[in-house]
């Protein structure tokens, strides 16, 4: 043995160890250090808090349908949130801030961040490159048990006095700086320590991820065989290694404005207000891509699987992924069109905004590819990532009206952008998710989800997210403000009462159609249709070993001879060819053999 | 709710530029609006000719850089364009305030918009100045120079009618015009999140005939007011 | 005890260790923390010239380039300690881990100093209390500078040291386990990585140096 080799074997030592004994139930269900069972516990965490940013999602738009009449149960609430009337209870402005700030931070940072981050990350990185586990399976285990004190932070800020954060998720300086201008002090501040800790989880998740992707890769899986799903999750990891600290800066600078009184941005002292906004956009937009993604690799993996029918264009799909990932730091500014941000910069964010939406452009482009002439199977997880490029279709369209900075002057800060961003969130990475979901739930738990049932739930969603977000691109053009308690205050918004109302009614027919995943997933989980290794004849590795796979993955190192989306491929007789499937003229290259020749009908073709 | 309410119209607007905006609006809208009928067009008949049928396998094919590159420096090409045609009337709206327009002071405070006048000798930050309340009011066809300030927090006037929007930050004099083409009151409102009563935050711009305007600015200048 | 890959085929990536490549991911978000709040200073001192003082006129220069001086020195020392490894010198190792760490507290120390007796003249974080005045002037004297000077100094500084001190620690768990033997010349990973964490801390204190008290 080598020097170096040796030191990789104390390396890995130290880094986690992988005996095969019994395992101790706390170490095996909480304090666990299997990539797969820490994927299910943020799974997990961030569906429980997916339910409650629906929740307050749901508080808002009753007071947006019916604004400033009681809700109904509304009573069993603090008066500090709902103020008491002989009718009932009626929401007050400054819970309503909390709503809007919570939604956002919660769904963000809570929910979708770690369901495609934590969840897809930790289960498909070791799974889909061949490795047993994480490079440092102990600190992944302290990246969730970091997020979950932020959670029970950010949560708990509803019950301190002055209540939640109310300066919206982007939190805006000096609003943000001090209580004094939003009542606010306590959960302002636990806002900025929850994120601040959740931030750390995600960095060292994120040195993981790397690390993993770059050192543990099975022989022959060279970089242009990793699957998209790993792929974007790889840069999504190093957007969150490269943005985060930037975040935490930030976040650290206006908790001490906050608390000790410095006055880094607060404008009666010498501050500068803008000087938050650069660095939280500076954060924030890679931040958006963080969102996008996975939720971006998660789609292309269903639907070349789906379409039994090899990526349109694998390499220019990474290579958007990389440019995404480049362009994405120059950008930030189109946040800030209407700051008070020099003008003349406000142009060059237009040009490199105009600029990023190409990569983004390919990629869908690619996905259309992929159908054309494709054997279309439409099961769940299928119609999810459909749904995917459907509706980020739309996101993305309606980003170049607000790139453009004249007609952003108008649409920004209205519901237009609402939209927007529930377009690429929810139609985008949230539908993602569900596909990755239904479709890697074999793999979890080793039984399907129940197919009826998640074609009903698909239905529904949506064609209920459509009735609730497509009309907020209109209520945006008509003027109306978002982060508005009532909009009924502006006589030239009123007309916009019944389109508000329907908007709000089938919000909650949204809301209520998720009870139908949340029966199906546990369903499912005792009761679904065991599976076998590879339900979906895929070419990956994850589904090359069992479902779920036992504590170390796999039982021999694979090795990988192709690229992953061979469907359909005339090398096989089957419309699919795994990537450790040997090739079938000539001896297959011995094993130990790192890099073996690609074959000539492999993805590098 | 009506048919109209879900119209991509835009509301009518009163300013010089409100035009400019709104044309580059439409050819946005067009523009996405076909790409958007195209591709989910592709999309739907994809999905229904190439839907699983028994024995038919999928065409093994990996992609074409050909298509790749047509695509890429389509999407690229259209952008820029759009970019290209924004810019000119962004610099208008923000950078080019006119010569000769009326110079006012609007400093945002929770909640409420403080609008100064320079009062009868045309000059701001004179003994004459008035101040009124939650109005701005101005002539017709005349430019107005706003000087946008604010007080505490962040707060952002919009003039939806103007096709008018920009944040006042405290500590900045933030340039901001409009010339109105139409007499009639229009909204102020507040587009950022200022606190509690954010919502409140509104007022009424109000524009006269330039006759109209004067006798107004006349009466407001004699009106007693306590001094600060 | 079975390890990842000492009973199997190669891998496709693994040009350097896990820990070491871990550790070098985690240094480029560390440049990036540094970034954003020396790219902060910088915004900030273009945009407001006049809240920042004169080089020298509140801050102790030559004390601070001694303590730069001490900061170096124990980069040689760290050097050392690894050099000492390689070569299998299990004392070496011990000696020059506990003159780094010796040095390193000094760092932080004379920093504590350098704070109270910036802080007993006015030059304080806190917006509503700063008023520095020149370094050996009479109290009362004109106030340099503005509270972003406070805010700023003590932000950047304190969370390099705070990175100094964290170094310190780790330090002492290091040569806690060289006490142990737990390095060895084919077994070094821990105390590399150590290093790497220490020179990059190191460095950042010499542009921090630069900026903050030189410019
Ligand atoms: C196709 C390219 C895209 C373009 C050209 C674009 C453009 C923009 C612009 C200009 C804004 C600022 C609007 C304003 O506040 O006035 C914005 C906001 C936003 N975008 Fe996008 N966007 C794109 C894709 C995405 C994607 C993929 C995501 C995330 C998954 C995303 C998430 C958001 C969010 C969350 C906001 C609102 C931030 C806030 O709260 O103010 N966008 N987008
Ligand atoms: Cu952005
Ligand atoms: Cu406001």
């Amino acid at each position: 043995m080598s020097t170096t080799e040796k030191d990789i074997a104390s390396a890995v030592d130290a880094g986690g160890q992988h005996d095969h004994h019994e395992i101790p139930w706390i170490r095996k269900y909480v304090f666990a250090t299997d990539h797969k069972m820490i994927a299910k516990q943020f799974m997990f965490v961030s569906l429980f808090f997916l339910v409650v940013g629906g929740a307050l999602a749901g508080m808002m738009r009753f007071q947006l349908g019916f604004p400033g009449q009681p809700m109904p149960g509304a009573g069993i609430l603090p008066d500090a949130m709902m103020a008491p009337t002989p009718n009932g209870a009626i929401m007050l402005p400054e819970f309503y801030n909390s709503l809007v700030t919570m939604h956002g931070t919660i769904m963000i940072f809570f929910a979708i961040m770690p369901l495609l981050v934590g969840l897809f990350g930790n289960l498909l990185i070791p799974l889909q490159i061949g490795a047993e586990d994480m490079a440092f399976p102990r600190l992944n285990m302290a990246s969730f048990w970091l997020a979950v004190p932020a959670g029970m932070l950010m949560l708990a800020s509803f019950a301190v006095e002055g209540g939640a954060a109310g300066a919206g998720w982007t939190s805006y300086a000096p609003l943000s700086t001090s209580g004094e201008w939003t009542g606010v002090y306590l959960g302002q501040q636990l806002w900025l320590v929850s994120l601040t800790i959740l931030g750390f989880s995600s960095l060292i998740g994120a040195v993981n991820y790397i690390t993993t992707v770059i050192n543990l890769r099975a022989p022959g899986m060279t970089w242009f065989r990793i699957p998209l799903a790993t792929w974007s999750l790889f840069v999504t990891a190093v957007l969150i290694l490269l943005a985060i600290p930037i975040l935490a800066g930030a976040l650290i600078m206006l908790l001490f404005d906050q608390t000790i009184g410095t006055g880094f941005f607060r404008p009666e002292v010498g501050g500068e207000p803008l000087l938050w906004q650069h660095l939280f956009w500076f954060f924030g937009h890679p931040e958006v891509y963080i969102l996008i993604l996975p939720a971006m690799g998660i789609t292309s993996e269903v639907l070349s699987n789906r379409a039994r029918k090899p990526i349109f264009g694998y390499h220019s799909m990474v290579l958007a992924l990389i440019s995404i990932g480049f362009l994405g730091w120059i950008v930030w500014g189109h946040h800030m069109f209407q700051s008070g941000m020099n003008p003349l910069l406000g142009t060059s964010f237009m040009i490199s905004t105009m600029a990023i939406a190409v990569p983004s452009a390919i990629k869908t482009f690619n996905w259309l590819g992929t159908l054309w002439k494709a054997d279309i199977h439409f099961d769940v997880p299928m119609l999810h990532a459909l749904s995917f490029v459907s509706m980020f279709i739309i996101g993305g369209l309606s980003g170049i009206f607000m790139a453009s900075t004249p007609v952003d002057i108008y649409i920004h800060d209205t519901y237009f952008i609402v939209a927007h961003l529930h377009y690429v969130l929810f139609g985008g990475s949230l539908f993602a998710i569900f596909a990755g979901i239904t479709y890697w739930f074999p793999k979890m738990f080793g039984r399907m989800m129940n197919e009826p049932l998640g074609k009903v739930h698909f239905v529904l969603t949506f064609i209920f997210y459509n009735l609730v977000f497509f009309p907020m691109h209109n209520l945006g053009l008509q003027g109306m403000m978002r982060r508005i308690y009532d909009f009924t205050q502006y006589d030239f918004l009123q007309p916009l009462q019944p389109m508000n109302q329907f908007i709000t009614l089938f919000a909650f027919a949204l809301i209520t159609t998720q009870l139908l995943f949340v029966f199906n997933f546990f369903w499912s989980i005792f009761k679904g249709e065991k599976a076998g290794n590879n339900p979906w004849k895929s070419n990956t590795l994850e589904w090359t070993v069992p479902s779920p796979p036992p504590h170390g993955n796999f039982a021999e190192m694979p090795t990988v001879f192709r690229g992953p989306y061979e469907y359909s491929s005339p090398e096989s007789d089957d419309d699919f060819l795994p990537q450790t499937t040997p090739p079938r003229e000539g001896p297959g290259p011995s094993s130990g053999v790192p890099e073996p020749t690609p074959t000539p009908e492999g993805a590098e073709a | 709710m009506t048919w109209s309410d879900w119209s991509w119209v835009l509301p009518e607007a009163f300013s010089t530029f409100s035009d400019d905006v709104d044309m580059i609006y439409y050819v946005i809208l067009w523009v996405t609006g076909i790409i958007f009928v195209i591709t989910e067009g592709v999309l739907i008949y994809f999905l229904v000719r190439y839907r699983h049928k028994e024995g038919r396998k999928a065409t093994y094919d990996h992609g074409s850089s050909k298509l790749e590159i047509v695509w890429t420096t389509a999407t690229l090409v259209v952008c820029l364009a759009l970019g290209i045609v924004s810019k000119g009337v962004w610099d208008t709206m923000k950078i080019d305030v006119p010569e000769g327009a009326m110079e006012i002071i609007v400093t945002a405070q929770q909640f409420e918009w403080h609008v100064t006048y320079p009062g009868p000798d045309g000059a701001l930050g004179t003994a004459d100045d008035f101040e009124v309340l939650n109005q701005i009011h101005a002539a017709v066809d005349e430019p107005v120079w706003i000087h946008l300030r604010a007080t505490d927090v962040l707060h952002s006037l919009f003039l939806p009618e103007m096709r008018v929007k920009q944040d006042a930050v405290p500590g900045k004099d933030i340039p901001v015009w409009f010339e109105a083409t139409a007499t009639g009151e229009y909204t102020i409102g507040c587009a950022e999140l200022c606190g509690i009563g954010h919502t409140t935050m509104n007022g009424t711009l109000t524009i006269h005939t330039a006759a109209d305007f004067q006798a107004w600015a006349t009466a407001q200048a004699q009106r007693p007011r306590p001094r600060p | 005890m079975t390890t990842i890959t000492a009973d199997r085929a190669p891998m496709a990536g693994m040009k350097v260790y896990h820990l070491k490549l871990g550790m070098w991911v985690f240094l480029l978000s560390e440049v990036m923390f540094f970034t954003g709040l020396i790219g902060s200073y910088v915004i900030l001192r273009f945009a407001h010239p006049e809240a920042f003082g004169v080089p020298g006129e509140v801050l102790n220069v030559p004390l601070t380039a001694f303590n730069t001086f001490v900061l170096i020195c124990s980069s040689v020392t760290m050097v050392k300690a690894f050099a000492a490894i390689e070569q299998n010198d299990q004392e070496g190792l011990q000696k020059w881990l506990l003159a780094t760490i010796l040095l390193g507290a000094f760092f932080v120390g004379v920093q504590a100093w350098e704070y109270t007796l910036l802080a007993s003249e006015g030059f304080v974080p806190m917006a509503e209390s700063y008023h520095a005045i020149a370094r050996g002037a009479a109290e009362g004297s004109e106030v340099i500078g503005g509270p972003l000077y406070g805010a700023t100094f003590y932000t950047m500084t304190g969370f390099h040291g705070a990175h100094v001190s964290i170094g310190v620690f780790c330090l002492c768990f290091t040569l806690y386990r060289a006490r142990k033997g737990a390095y060895t010349a084919g077994n070094l990973g821990g105390v590399e990585i150590m290093g790497l964490y220490w020179h990059f801390v190191d460095l950042v204190w010499i542009l921090l140096f630069t900026i903050v008290y030189l410019i």
